[in-house]
């Protein structure tokens, strides 16, 4: 008995939540892919993309909110604030970003922007109701930006999913960020490609569920 | 030349968030790397990556940060967990590593689970 009127006001509250607007963080280090998904979704259900990808580090530099994102799966919606957040790294070297054909006055700039990103993605961690960790799965899941990441967002007992992208890539390992992470879901994706889409969509609406 | 500096949980543990940034900050900027008995909060690791952002300079690059946690094996079960809580408690001890260095000379800190590598940069060239 209990249980079940636990279950109906957890229902209830998810219903009335939603109307209120939730905020979906994407999160990661740079280049895990942020931004390609924030686009990938954008284009699926808006028609428009969200910001600037690219392979230059620190590509987005600050917190980018796309409001009123309507998702539908199974014949449920989903009505959300989508906010696309700077890398979050350790470091940042100008000099880093003249391989990139950046010239030295370019790349100072970028990287002065880069580290006020960074300060304002954590201070961000805050607002969120809901965060996508968004890492690139052919790299080592165990440094420590993404354990602070994942740390910080327990301590403040916001649901997370994990992201596993760039699945399409031959080096992409998703067993190794489970096993990482083992008390997170984890959903393998190439946002550049949209292969598991449909199966992200689905983890989007358990993971506002959990809340 | 390497300078690698300890610090014992004794001395590091009972700082506060501010007092434990300053110190941590301040060696590395000297260019040591320090292994701190014990894991900082989640809490505290981002304040400090805000700190060393605010911090960033021409000379400042940032820092390599990883920490290994022994408490957090898996299968564990809640009685494990709560008789070493209880033990660390007693001991005044907090149980696992956290190694930070400059960003200019530590490469790379590759961590797996149970172990640490340390990549330093081979010439450490630094500009005026």
């Amino acid at each position: 008995m209990i249980k079940k009127l636990k279950l109906f006001f957890k229902e209830m509250f998810f219903i009335f939540n939603v109307k209120k607007s939730v905020k979906i963080g994407l999160y990661g280090p740079p280049n895990g892919g942020k931004t390609t998904l924030a686009n990938k979704i954008c284009e699926d259900w808006i028609g428009e993309e969200m910001g600037v990808a690219s392979s230059v580090p620190h590509e987005t530099r600050e917190v980018k909110i796309k409001e009123s994102v309507v998702i539908k799966s199974r014949g449920r919606e989903l009505k959300f604030n989508l906010v696309d957040t700077p890398g979050i790294s350790t470091k940042i070297d100008y000099e880093d970003f003249l391989s990139h054909k950046l010239d030295v006055k370019e790349a100072k700039q970028r990287a002065k922007e880069a580290t006020k990103g960074v300060i304002d993605a954590i201070k961000w961690l805050d607002n969120m109701d809901c965060v996508l960790v968004v890492l690139d799965s052919t790299k080592n899941p165990y440094s420590q930006v993404n354990i602070t990441i994942i740390g910080n967002l327990a301590a403040r007992d916001i649901p997370v999913l994990i992201v596993a992208n760039k699945i399409d890539l031959k080096r992409s390992d998703i067993k190794k960020i489970e096993a990482a992470f083992p008390q997170y879901p984890v959903i393998g994706i190439s946002a550049t490609k949209g292969n598991n889409i449909e199966d992200f969509y689905e983890e989007v609406f358990k993971l506002v569920k959990r809340r | 030349m390497i300078t690698l500096q300890y610090i014992a949980h004794s001395e590091f543990g009972p700082l506060d968030t501010a007092s434990k940034i300053r110190k941590i900050l301040r060696s590395v900027k000297e260019d040591k790397i320090l292994v701190i008995e014990g894991k900082m909060s989640p809490e505290d690791e981002a304040e400090l990556i805000t700190c060393t952002m605010e911090q960033i300079d021409k000379r400042f690059k940032g820092i390599e940060i990883a920490s290994l946690d022994p408490q957090k094996k898996r299968n564990q079960d809640f009685l494990d967990v709560t008789k070493r809580a209880i033990a660390n408690y007693l001991l005044g001890k907090n149980e696992g590593l956290t190694i930070i260095g400059p960003a200019s000379i530590v490469k790379e800190i590759k961590r797996d689970p149970n172990k640490i590598e340390l990549l330093t940069k081979m010439n450490n060239k630094r500009k005026k």
